[in-house]
This record gives C-alpha cells, structure tokens and sequence, in this order.
C-alpha cells in the first residue's frame, strides 16, 4: 500500500492544479477570499463557503462516480434529494425526534436506489431511461409528502445537520469528508473498487469472472440514493424547511459534472472518488467567483459555461498530447519516448 | 368561529341579495398548484364565493393550456353565468375567449393578462409589480429619511417579469432619495436555498457592518437570507433592514420576531374585486374598467403580524 499516496497524487493533480487556478480566480475579483475569522461560533470566510455550499454535490458525487464507474449514470439524485428532505421534514413536524427523521430520510433514499438499482440490474433497462423515471417521479412524491408547501421545522437537532457546527466547522463539511474518506477507503482498501471498475469495463466477462454482477449494480444504486438523501436532508436543514420544488433541482447535473471534471470516464472502468470530490470543488468555486464578481445576473450561466469549458478543454487526451508535443520538441528536452514506467514488474509488459 | 359568525351576521344582513346571487354559477380555471400562493389564491377565491353564495366549478389544469381551454368549453357547455381565468400563459386565447363571447359569458382574468383583443374579456384583476417595488423603495427611503444607505438586492429568476418589474419599480421607489444606493444585486431564484447562499456571499463580499438595508424580491429569499445574517453575527431587522414583496406567512412571523422590517402583499384575494365587478355587471350592466389592480399594501411591525400569521397559515400557502 505504499504505492497507494504517490499515486493517488499523481491521479489528481490535474485537479489540484484547476482548482488552485480557479480559486485564484477568486482572489483576483475578491483579494480577501482567503481570509478566515472566527465569528459567531463558527470559521466563517469564502474559503469556507465553499467548502459548506459544495457539500450537496459532493454528497451526490460520491455515489454518482460508482454509479458511473459501472457504465451507468443516476439522473434521479436530484429528486431524491427532494423527497429525502421532504420526508425528514414531514416526520420532526409530526413530532418525531431528529434521529428518527434522519433515519426515516436515509430509509426513502435506500427505497429510491432500490428502485433504480432494480430497473437497471434486474429488468435490464438501460440506467439513463431507468433512472429518468424517478428524476421525473420524484418531485411530484415529494410534493404529495409536503402538500405543496414549503414544510417549515424548527426541531434544533434536524436544524445542526444543515446550519450548525461540530468544533466550528459547519456540519455539512464535516459530513461530507468523512462519507467521501469512508466510501473512499471501503472501495481502495477491499477489492470492491476494482470489482465495480470490472462490471463498467465488462459486465458480461466481470459475470463470468465470478462477480456476482447484478447484487453489486444494485449496491451502487442503493449508494447513490444514499448519499442523495443525505445531501437532501442537509438542504432541508439548512433553510429549516422542505421546498419540494426547488432543492436538489438540476443538481444531478452538476453532480455528473463533478464526476467529469474529477476525470472519470462516462463510459465507466476506472473511478478516482477523491477527484470527484476535488472536482465537485472546483464547481462551487466557479458559482464563488460568479457571485463575489459582482457581476449582473445575465451573466452568470455564460461565466459557468465559459470557466467549465475552459476545464474540460484542458483536460481533453488532445489538448494534454499537444502539451507533451510542444515539450518534447522544445530545445532543451530529449526528443525520447516515454520508457515504460520502472516500478513495473518485469512480468507486466507482456500483457 | 369568528368567520363563521360573520359569514352568518353578513347572510341575515344581506338575504335578498345573497337569494339573488345564489342563483349565479361561476366556473373558476385555475392554472394548477405551482407555489403557496396560488394554493392560497385558490382558497380565497372558494371562500369568496361561498360567502357570496355563489356556486362555484372549480378547475384544476394542471399547468396545461389545452386543459385550461378544455375547462372554459365545458363551462360554456353547462351555461355558467360567468367565468373567472387565471391563464397559464399569454397567448393563445383568442378563440376560446370568442366561444365565450359568442355564449354571452363574461370572462374575468385572474392575476395575469393574455395577449388578445380586450372587447373578448370583461376585465382583468391584476397587481402592479412595478408598484409592488416602488412602494418597497419608498418605505426604505422614508425609513432613511435622508441618511445614506448601502442596499443588496436579492433579485427574482433572470428575466422573470416579476424580476423585472420588482427592480424596476424599488429603483424608482428610491430614486428621489440622496444616498441610496444599490451596491451588490444579485439573482436568488426566488428560493430560499439560493437567497441564504447568495446573502452570505454578500456579507462577505461588502462586509456585514456595510450593508444597511436588504431587498428582496420574494419573501421566501429574504427567509433564507435572515438565516444567512444570523450566522454571520449579525441582528437581522436591526443592523441589517430588510424589505420584501409578497406577504406569505412566514414573513409575517418574521416581522413579529424582529427579523425582517416590511413586506408588500400580493393578495390573493384576486377573486374578491373580480366578483364585485360580475355582480355590478349582472345588477345594472355596468362595465367595469379593463384593468382592476389589486392592492399592494404594506406591512410593517405596527401590524399585528402574529395575529396575521395565524389567519394567513390556513389559506394554503
């Protein structure tokens, strides 16, 4: 396992390297961005913020990358979310304590990725329709949960998991890094990883492999829905109250988005989740920049759409080629291809 | 209770008009349940009617045209006396709207206009939005009364016409005013979520201490950025003023906490003016004007606004 942190750095540093750049971006239209005080019980700056509002799509992205990894892709986080929150609200107003909210949402998120899990794995419907069923289902569930209202709560408990703080740090940072170090470590440490990396770059010869193929698709969906009840819980908590129509809305997509940036393959195999998260990161700087600029509101999504492209350009196989080109003939380098990399076992090159 | 002894005192006081108007059937096409206060703007209207004992056909279209203008076909159908039309969107109507012309029905709008000839409609019942921000605008400046005073402002959805009309209206409300002045505006979506996020960039981008007074285009954006200036240490309501439009519940107990200083209502007793105008129409012929606006009154903290959350959290909002 030694191997295990340089090549992780490795893996991630093209994001680390986006991120830098565009909370760099930050400190120029807001010079103060890196200041932090302490104020009111809490760590409070910009920094921050970023870490606390990019906590739902961090949330969510966990468990899009392995649903992702697998070939498949989960559009109902979004709507799960909705009703998880929904859901917590309408249990603390009928007088129940914040646990069993909490558990009852994270209880409607394992049903929700049940449901998915079992359209994709067992019926065999392919994930994007699969899961559009309930990304178009679901608000309209949480609606009927809160009667088309926005559930308001005042149980203090419920209310922490949002706005409150564990040692001064918001709770939804501190949620979100120890789920991502969790889900980071159950998959790295057991072979779980590379079992779902097999079913995305080959289910049928995973199957003959001996994976049981259909239990584990099922289990990344249950993950999926998971985190996205927990992530609706937070944004229920945050403003003490349940908005069946606006909470989680078009998150999938920036969820998916995070996963991309973090440099995972749609067309799934090999998964990174810390980069997701970095990348999930990188997002909310984005909206951080667009918000700190000061600039009119028209502008906004073109700025989003402008910064994401840039990202993607540069990590396109293309782009990184021409660079390595540009490099290689430059005067100083030697023009020699790149050797195998020598911490390789001899065995490993005649693959 | 009390309602019921009004609605009682208002029938033995008015029974021979309640007899004559409880012959009228009114067909009601409502667009669908898409926020709190069109949940609210349908209670208000059953309510309205059944004090004026008016049989009332209530349809729910879902947010589809098609189904709206199969409502109106129907109402036609069954010979209503009239018909009240919130219209999902703008244009479209014209043959429908004849139909009911043709039937001899007047057609009253509810809350919004649409794009056809007004001979086909018998009036509107709408607010003013620009109004609406410019009765904002003028509290806030006679609050001042002169001192300078640095305003965030948490817009509407982009290119919403409310969003529109809502910053319109405040900056003309303000304008007359030395001082005043718009330093940060930025768009909340009108949800609660985005209001408190972009209310705590705000804080930090200007420094709390710099912010004088909040606008908010919704009171829904205002609740969540209340919550944004509690978390930063500040007292919102009192370092920190903070104005918004429309009057749901929760900016009531707001006011009544001290967190938040006025809201503008956008009633939605819109079916109220719309049915004293078909009464006088039936009574004596009078045409009413094409535009009926509704009031948009303002509510500060010398209202009973405790008394007012409870009286507003049952309508459905």
């Amino acid at each position: 396992m030694s191997a295990t942190t340089p090549s992780l750095l490795k893996r991630i540093t093209p994001q680390l390297i986006i991120l830098a750049v565009v909370l760099g971006l930050n400190v120029l239209v807001f010079p103060d961005f890196f200041d932090v005080s302490f104020r009111n019980g809490r760590i409070f700056g910009n920094l921050v913020d970023v870490f606390n509002r990019g906590a739902p799509v961090a949330l969510l992205c966990i468990g899009m990358t392995l649903v992702i990894a697998t070939k498949g892709i989960d559009l109902s986080v979004g709507a799960v979310m909705a009703i998880a929150g929904a859901t917590a609200a309408s249990l603390v107003t009928e007088g129940h304590g914040w646990g069993t909210a909490l558990i009852g949402a994270l209880a409607t998120g394992l049903l929700c990725g049940l449901w998915n899990g079992v359209l994709v794995a067992v019926l065999r419907i392919q994930p994007i329709v699969a899961t559009l069923v309930l990304m178009v289902a679901g608000r309209g569930i949480a609606q009927l949960i809160t009667e088309g209202t926005i559930l308001t709560f005042n149980n203090e408990g419920l209310i922490r998991l949002g706005a409150g703080t564990v040692l001064g740090i918001p709770t939804p940072i501190v949620i979100w890094l120890a789920l991502g170090t969790l889900a980071t470590l159950a998959v790295r440490r057991t072979a779980l990883g590379m079992l779902i990396e097999a079913i995305g770059v080959n289910e049928a010869s995973s199957r003959l492999a001996g994976i049981n193929s259909r239990v584990l698709l099922i289990c990344v969906y249950l993950a999926s829905g998971l985190c996205a009840a927990l992530a609706g819980v937070i944004v229920a908590a945050d403003i003490k109250g349940a908005d069946a129509n606006n909470a989680g809305l078009w998150l999938e997509l920036d969820a998916i988005l995070a996963v991309v940036i973090g440099g995972n393959s749609l067309l799934g195999g090999r998964f990174s989740i810390v980069a997701s998260l970095i990348g999930a990161l990188i997002i909310q700087s984005v909206n951080s920049v667009i918000l700190l600029s000061g600039m009119p509101p028209e502008f906004n999504l073109v700025i989003k759409a402008l910064l994401i492209l840039a990202i993607l350009v540069i990590q396109s196989p293309k782009i990184g080629h021409l660079i390595y080109m540009l490099r290689a003939s430059g005067p100083e380098s030697l023009p020699e291809r790149p050797k195998p990399a020598p911490s390789k076992a001899p065995g490993d090159s005649t693959s | 209770m009390n309602v019921k002894a009004t609605l009682l005192a208002s029938a033995i006081a008015l029974t021979p008009f309640a007899a004559m108007a409880a012959d009228m059937t009114i067909g009601f096409s409502q667009i669908g349940s898409e926020s709190g206060w069109r949940a609210a703007e349908t209670t208000v209207t059953k309510q309205e009617a059944e004090k004026r004992g008016i049989d009332l056909k209530f349809a729910d279209a879902q947010q589809k045209q098609e189904n709206q203008i199969k409502a109106i076909r129907s109402f036609i159908a069954q010979g209503v006396d009239a018909i009240l039309l919130a219209p999902v969107v703008a244009t479209g109507w014209d043959e429908v709207l004849e139909e009911a012309s043709d039937a001899d029905i007047p057609v009253v709008l509810l809350d919004r206009t649409v794009d056809a000839p007004d001979s086909l409609y018998l009036t509107a019942v709408t607010s003013d939005l620009v109004h609406e921000g410019r009765v904002a605008g003028q509290w806030l400046a006679d609050e001042m009364a002169g001192e300078p005073c640095r305003i965030v402002e948490l817009q509407g959805t982009t290119g919403s016409s409310p969003a529109i009309d809502r910053k319109k209206g405040f900056e003309e409300g303000i304008a007359g005013a030395d001082g005043l002045e718009i330093v940060r505006s930025q768009t909340g979506d009108f949800t609660r979520s985005q209001g408190k996020v972009v209310m705590e960039s705000f804080l930090k981008a200007e420094g709390g201490e710099n912010i004088c007074a909040l606008y908010a285009h919704n009171d829904d954006m205002a609740v969540g950025a209340i919550q944004a200036i509690k978390e930063a240490g500040l007292k919102p309501g009192e370092d920190i003023k903070i104005v918004a439009i429309d009057a749901v519940p929760d900016a009531h107990l707001a006011i009544a906490n001290g967190e938040m200083n006025a809201t503008i209502e956008l009633t939605p007793n819109m079916a109220g003016p719309a049915l004293d105008a078909l009464e006088a129409y039936f009574a004596d012929g009078t045409a009413p004007e094409k535009w009926i606006q509704t009031e948009s009154k303002l509510f500060t903290s010398e209202d009973d606004n405790q008394a007012i959350y409870e009286m507003k959290k049952g309508l459905g909002y």
